[in-house]
């Protein structure tokens, strides 16, 4: 190779990447199309509004969808205080030092801790010791575990990203350390804080593992968070593995997919228009 | 006073993470750690007899399995992610790369029981039929956590690659360099500790995965023998018998639960170690 000719060998990888590349994207979009082709004819109105039939055989998905946005809730009511305020400690009240040493290597791995470690977790400690067994409070308390390092990491950047001025000003009218934070800088933070907690919705949804172990995959209805509930794509997981009912499947994956494109678009959105303002 | 309180309550919830941390550390060991000592740490991790409720609780076959799809899942997918980073970082108009690299992302955000699934529906079919074997296979599960640790590794070496100073690029160009000689001689190289970071990171996503390999990989309990045999990886025999274990067959599920644990956070920590190092 070395003997080719430089400009050569440079087209030739550079076609060669592009092809790797390309096909990598084609992956991507070869997966939505297959899953919106077999699944989007499925879809209507009754598959949305009643709940699943004789195991998911028939009826709709209603009560998944009830179960995933209780389970999601529920996570987020404890992540979100415990993230942004990690990430208001981290950027306002603490130097680089080896507090935010260990805080951030704690963080760090929490992110990288699968999610079927997580649900052995969640199992061990609110399944078993607390006696709430398989329940909607489990489980979203098992998945808050999950989605704090993606809370923490976003929130510190749209915080960091408040120009520093906004403080000095707001400190040389003598307003407090506190009411600074929370009357300026968390309002021109907010928009990449929400940014992260959408992002965090969209790796909820398609979440399994973690969700089987503490939530269990109840079908019925959930009328309280102590109740065991089968979200989305725990339904999906049993459809399909279980071949239960084809259609319904393609259905439910479908319905997966497309909140999880309509989430992270709009995240995207949003960010963009974020880096615009501020640069 | 009012603000002494706030920054003592901030400093407790910034402890959370690495509280909890602490507290899956604990109940993982507290769970698993006893029938470890008890059939002996040689009879747990270098027997592949596992049959729990008869008091065999060896998982060799286990962890050969989940290092080989890990391994699979590097060989193919560290390739093709470093050919995405460098073709975005490198070849790919601003204008494009916008567009790109969050689509490449979104490959991350497609749930792991879809890759799952398709593996099942799509790619087990072709290995069956022209590879033979039964199709789900230490190789189908590979290729599925190929694509699916691709994301990780191709946005972290990108962010690797962009952090390189452009006067290496530049003086590799100014002594009359091609752009790819460039890249191949000057700037991976830099970026070298980056790139090794991302492929850990990969790493332990794809030895952390459990319904996508579930799906595709046969679950077959024994040591792989081909790549077209059927595997059954730690998280797969966790996830798998978890619902129906009780007893020190639900314990011995946690101690694979621990070494699994133990792998992760070994990698996380060379991670970490490198990422410090540059």
């Amino acid at each position: 190779m070395m003997r080719l000719n430089p400009i050569l060998s440079q087209k030739i990888i550079k076609t060669l990447l592009w092809i790797l590349t390309g096909s990598t994207i084609g992956i991507l979009f070869f997966i939505i199309i297959y899953i919106f082709i077999k699944g989007l004819p499925q879809l209507s109105w009754t598959f949305l509004s009643t709940n699943p039939v004789d195991m998911g055989r028939s009826g709709g998905i209603l009560a998944t969808i009830v179960s995933t946005v209780y389970l999601i809730g529920i996570a987020l009511f404890f992540a979100t205080p415990l993230g942004l305020g990690t990430a208001i400690y981290l950027t306002e009240y603490t130097r680089e030092g080896l507090i935010t040493k260990i805080i951030r290597f704690g963080t760090e791995s929490l992110a990288g801790i699968p999610s079927i470690i997580l649900g052995l977790f969640g199992f061990a400690i609110f399944v078993i010791a607390f006696g709430w067994g398989w329940s909607l409070l489990s489980g979203g308390l098992t998945l808050s575990a999950m989605l704090l390092p993606t809370i923490i990491r976003t929130s510190e950047e749209s915080i960091l990203s408040v120009p520093q001025e906004y403080r000095e000003v707001a400190f040389s009218l003598g307003v407090g350390k506190w009411k600074t934070i929370t009357r300026v800088v968390l309002p021109a933070a907010l928009p990449g804080i929400v940014t992260g907690i959408v992002l965090s919705i969209a790796r909820s949804v398609g979440e399994t593992a973690v969700i089987i172990f503490t939530a269990g995959s109840s079908l019925r209805f959930p009328s309280s968070i102590f109740e065991s509930g089968r979200t989305l794509a725990v339904h999906f997981y049993i459809l399909a593995r279980e071949g239960i009912s084809m259609p319904m499947a393609y259905g439910t994956a479908a319905i997966l997919v497309l909140l999880i494109l309509i989430i992270n678009i709009s995240a995207y959105m949003t960010m963009r228009f974020l880096m615009k303002r501020y640069s | 006073m009012k603000e002494k309180i706030i920054e003592k309550i901030l400093t407790l919830l910034a402890f959370s993470a690495i509280g909890v941390l602490l507290l899956i550390t604990v109940f993982i060991f507290k769970e698993g750690l006893p029938v470890i000592l008890k059939a002996g740490i040689k009879d747990f991790l270098f027997s592949a007899k596992w049959a729990p409720t008869k008091g065999h609780f060896g998982i060799l076959a286990m962890i050969i399995s989940s290092l080989a799809v890990t391994f699979g899942s590097i060989v193919m997918g560290v390739p093709l992610a470093l050919a995405c980073a460098v073709t975005l970082a490198e070849f790919c108009p601003p204008r494009l790369l916008v567009f790109l690299k969050p689509t490449i992302e979104l490959l991350a955000g497609i749930p792991s029981v879809v890759f799952g699934f398709l593996g099942v529906i799509l790619l087990v079919p072709i290995i069956r039929e022209y590879l033979g074997g039964p199709g789900l296979s230490l190789l189908a599960a590979s290729i599925i956590l190929a694509i699916m640790i691709l994301p990780t590794i191709t946005s972290i070496s990108i962010d690797a690659i962009q952090a390189v100073p452009l006067l290496y690029k530049e003086g590799a160009l100014a002594m009359g360099a091609t752009h790819w000689q460039a890249i191949w001689l000057v700037i991976l190289p830099a970026a070298r500790s980056g790139v090794v970071t991302a492929i850990i990171l990969g790493m332990a996503r794809a030895i952390g995965e459990t319904m996508a390999v579930i799906m595709v990989a046969g679950n077959a309990l024994k040591i792989p023998s081909s790549l077209l045999d059927p595997v059954r990886t730690l998280t797969s025999t966790i996830a798998l018998e978890m619902g129906y274990s009780a007893g020190d067959h639900r314990t011995a599920l946690f101690a694979a639960g621990m070494i699994l644990f133990i792998f992760i956070m070994a990698l996380t920590i060379l991670a970490n170690l490198l990422m410090r190092k540059k």
